[in-house]
């Protein structure tokens, strides 16, 4: 068996009420490595001739919560989720901080696949290989912050009882679960974990909800799977913990220096649903945001970096607020984005995100829509259901984002995200008003634009095989730091991104899997593979919606009105630069001018299985 | 570094001094630098459930370390003594109470006699964990410096009264840092 790697999953059929290992291939393993690049293989694999019926919210869809060979022993964790997406009917690589993965890792486990719906409300316990499927009728319709303290109350009474005068004090219990927003299948909602971590991208709280799953929890006694080099992996976790305990800022601040930096520097900030992206309000300094934090530095498992902040408002009329920093996007699709310029509003606006089990991202993206709508008249007051949609109102802002999660009045509609609420307000109104829904591919854009040009590059998200997800958006040349094909490897490797580098993990995964890659190699060689797996799921798509790359791989219509205001007012991308890169982008990952991956690039990487689905994205295309 | 000699004498620490090691919920990070430390140093791989020091978070944001404090009166090695296996004694040069594996049956003698319950019993071998503070230079306490957080402190052993009341049951501390940290909403957390 691979070093590295338990080998085996834990698959978990909740309509037959069933559990069974699967065992993985070693041969599998090394050419898709774990994470994001496992879970494309293995929904492909397994769906790739009747992708395009599968449903995202049917009980068919399997749900993949996922390690890598790096997670638990590179420093800060991360557990990747993945299924067809309910947001781009692709597969994305989806990932948050909890401790569940290294739970999984513990307990002789590379991941866990849940599969069907249960009749009622569950969850799902594993411990050491083992899973039980459990009533979780009491924890259904309850927010985030309860549903932690209640199953939290009963795993650890459950294990203090079984262990305590046994075995010792137990660790507390390490669990993922979806609040009110997941269960109403709400597009934009987000897995969770410890009230703040979520997995957003994707819309996988909205698939636990189809399932009827509540909850994940891990259990696992073991050490991490055995690596081929131990000895080099303990001096490679030296130099990691060095090199990152020199990271002062990050460690200082995480990425809460964003709202102001991000907009006054760069300009490309969302600001009032990305009609500008430039501002100078002092106000959203990090000075003010960390007035209010209770802990300046906390980390998950194994992270010297401990980005994440506490932030808690004990008085006043949002008292009780509590969520983490907020980080850079929640502080800019929360704040700017919706006009909010107050930081104890945009803690009290990521809180509600939290409690509700909501992307902070394309939530905040969603509602910045909506107001922009409103403005315009599109959508009126009793549209709102009597709410006045005013940029820079928090209140309604999270009246709204309430609505969204519980799919009241127009936020049934809302909570089928951007892309699909723009389809029906067109249809229902009779305006176009595609030209404020700012996604790529059904995944609002995340917090970072390209107008000015001195962010994101132009043809970034047009290209991307997560649509506007700003953890997974090409770069060229494709071996930069921060690119698409880095990112495929930090979430098949399964760790954190910030904490990454474009060498060092890559000596883990030698000393851990004996396996010899570097970044070249990793371009040349797995990331096009994952990226072909995850293109081809993505223009097959289906079955509400599918992408023709000559319409759809582009950026959004907004990105090309010229910045508004701020030192780069009347920037924008030109369209023939976008267009240009695309195809060379298609050329460096081998896919054809209609950014198909072409028989010889499937042949190549060992993907022959795909060229049937291939042709059928041709044949659709009229290519 | 100076290991556990089974059934030999007193091991001596290298740096020739008594230490403890405080800890400071207040700047603990939860990162548990202390514990990957911890069992890369004792068991040679990232392995959370052997660590001997463990950090436990049982709300988000409230991360109490806890490890052993060498009481004076060393409740585990009495327990174990009752029960007639003799399987752990003092460190001479550190206090820290060792635990010799060829003795221990995993009866859990001391798990139940300790006020913190602090030891626990290895999953593999089942053999009892008590930090040993590495012999006088403890690995957590340098991981957790290095990281800039010094929510371990390792410092004289001086007042073995007071650093004895360390032996506590988290949820003891809990109950009150969630106070202090999140006011009257602590309560519904």
């Amino acid at each position: 068996m691979a070093y590295g790697y338990a080998g085996r999953i834990l698959e978990v059929d909740l309509s037959r009420e069933k559990t069974r290992l699967v065992e993985l291939d070693d041969e599998v393993l090394e050419a898709f490595i774990g994470g994001r690049g496992l879970g494309a293989y293995l929904l492909m694999r397994e769906f790739h001739g009747e992708w395009e019926g599968l449903d995202p919210l049917s009980p068919r869809n399997p749900l993949y919560f996922l390690t890598g060979p790096l997670t638990g022993y590179y420093p800060g964790v991360k557990l990747l989720v993945t299924a067809k997406s309910p947001q781009s009917n692709g597969i994305v690589g989806s990932v948050l901080s909890s401790e569940v993965a290294i739970e999984l890792r513990a307990a002789g486990l590379d991941g866990l696949v849940v599969r069907g719906a249960a009749k009622s409300p569950v969850y799902v316990y594993v411990e050491n290989g083992e899973a039980e499927i459990r009533d979780a009728e009491h924890l259904w319709g309850l927010g985030g912050r309860e549903t932690f303290r209640r199953l939290r109350d009963e795993l650890y009474r459950e294990l203090l009882s079984r262990h305590l005068n046994r075995d010792g004090l137990p660790r507390e219990p390490a669990f993922v679960y979806i609040g009110p927003a997941g269960e109403n299948r709400v597009r934009t909602a987000a897995v969770m974990a410890k009230w703040v971590h979520a997995a957003g991208y994707g819309g996988y709280g909205a698939v636990m909800g189809s399932k009827n799953l509540k909850a994940v929890a891990v259990r696992g006694t073991g050490p991490m799977p055995r690596a081929k080099w131990p000895g080099w992996v303990r001096m490679l976790i030296q130099a990691a913990w060095e090199k990152l305990n020199g990271n002062t800022l990050t460690k200082y601040w995480g990425t809460g220096l964003g709202a102001y930096m991000v907009a006054a520097r760069t300009s490309s900030e969302p600001v009032r649903n990305w009609r500008e992206e430039w501002h100078r309000n002092r106000n959203l300094a990090p000075q003010a945001f960390e007035a209010h934090w209770v802990k300046r530095y906390w980390g998950d498992y194994g992270c010297p970096s401990t980005c994440m902040k506490v932030s808690f408002l004990r008085n006043g009329r949002y008292a009780g607020s509590a969520t983490d920093a907020p980080d850079y996007e929640l502080q800019a699709y929360l704040g700017p984005n919706l006009g909010v310029f107050e930081p104890r509003a945009v803690i009290h606006l990521s809180y509600l995100a939290d409690e509700l089990g909501l992307c902070g991202i394309q939530t905040g993206n969603v509602m910045g829509f909506a107001a922009e709508l409103y403005e315009r008249g599109v959508l009126t007051r009793e549209d709102l259901g009597g709410l006045e949609l005013k940029w820079g109102d928090a209140d309604a802002f999270a009246r709204l984002m309430e609505m969204i999660a519980r799919r009241e009045g127009i936020g049934d509609l809302l909570a089928e995200g951007v892309y699909r609420a723009a389809r029906r307000i067109s249809e229902w109104k009779g305006v176009d008003v595609s030209d404020c829904a700012v996604h790529v591919k059904g995944i609002g854009v995340g917090a970072h634009g390209v107008r000015s040009g001195k962010d994101f590059p132009a043809y970034s998200y047009p290209v991307g095989v997560q649509g506007g997800d700003h953890t997974s958006a090409p770069r060229l040349p494709v071996t930069k730091m921060w690119g698409e094909h880095w990112a495929t490897f930090v979430d098949s490797a399964v760790i954190c991104a910030f904490n990454a580098d474009d060498k060092l993990p890559f000596e883990f995964l030698k000393a851990i899997t004996g396996w010899d890659v570097d970044m070249e190699r990793w371009a040349r060689e797995h990331a096009k593979r994952i990226l072909a797996v995850q293109r081809l799921a993505l223009l097959l798509g289906g079955p509400d919606a599918y992408w023709d790359p000559r319409r759809d791989d582009d950026l959004p219509k907004r990105f090309y009105e010229p910045l508004p205001s701020g030192p780069f007012k009347g920037k924008a991308p030109r369209r023939e630069e976008v267009e240009e890169k695309r195809l060379e982008y298609y050329g460096e990952v081998g896919w054809d001018r209609l950014g198909v991956p072409s028989d010889e690039t499937l042949e190549e990487l060992g993907l022959g299985w795909l060229r049937g689905a291939a042709e059928r994205v041709r044949r659709r295309l009229g290519g | 570094m100076s290991r556990h000699i089974a059934g030999g004498t007193a091991v001596s620490a290298p740096t020739g001094r008594r230490i403890f090691i405080l800890r400071d919920p207040h700047r603990c990070s939860g990162c548990r630098l202390c514990e990957v430390a911890c069992s890369l140093h004792h068991e040679g791989t990232v392995f959370p459930e052997a660590s001997r020091i463990r950090v436990i978070e049982l709300i988000p944001g409230i991360d109490v370390p806890h490890l052993c404090a060498k009481c004076p009166d060393y409740p585990c090695l009495k327990a174990c003594q009752r029960e007639g296996y003799n399987a752990i004694r003092v460190d001479e040069a550190t206090g820290a109470p060792i635990v010799d594996a060829d003795k221990c049956t995993g009866c859990g003698a001391c798990i139940r006699a300790c006020p913190g319950k602090v030891p626990r019993l290895h999953p593999v071998t089942r053999k009892a964990l008590i930090c040993d503070l590495c012999g006088g230079d403890p690995a957590c306490v340098k991981a957790c410096r290095d990281a800039g957080y010094n929510a371990l402190i390792a410092v004289p052993e001086t007042d073995r009264d007071l650093f004895e009341l360390y032996s506590v049951m988290p949820q003891f501390l809990v109950e009150r840092l969630k106070e202090t940290y999140y006011g009257e909403h602590g309560g519904e957390m």
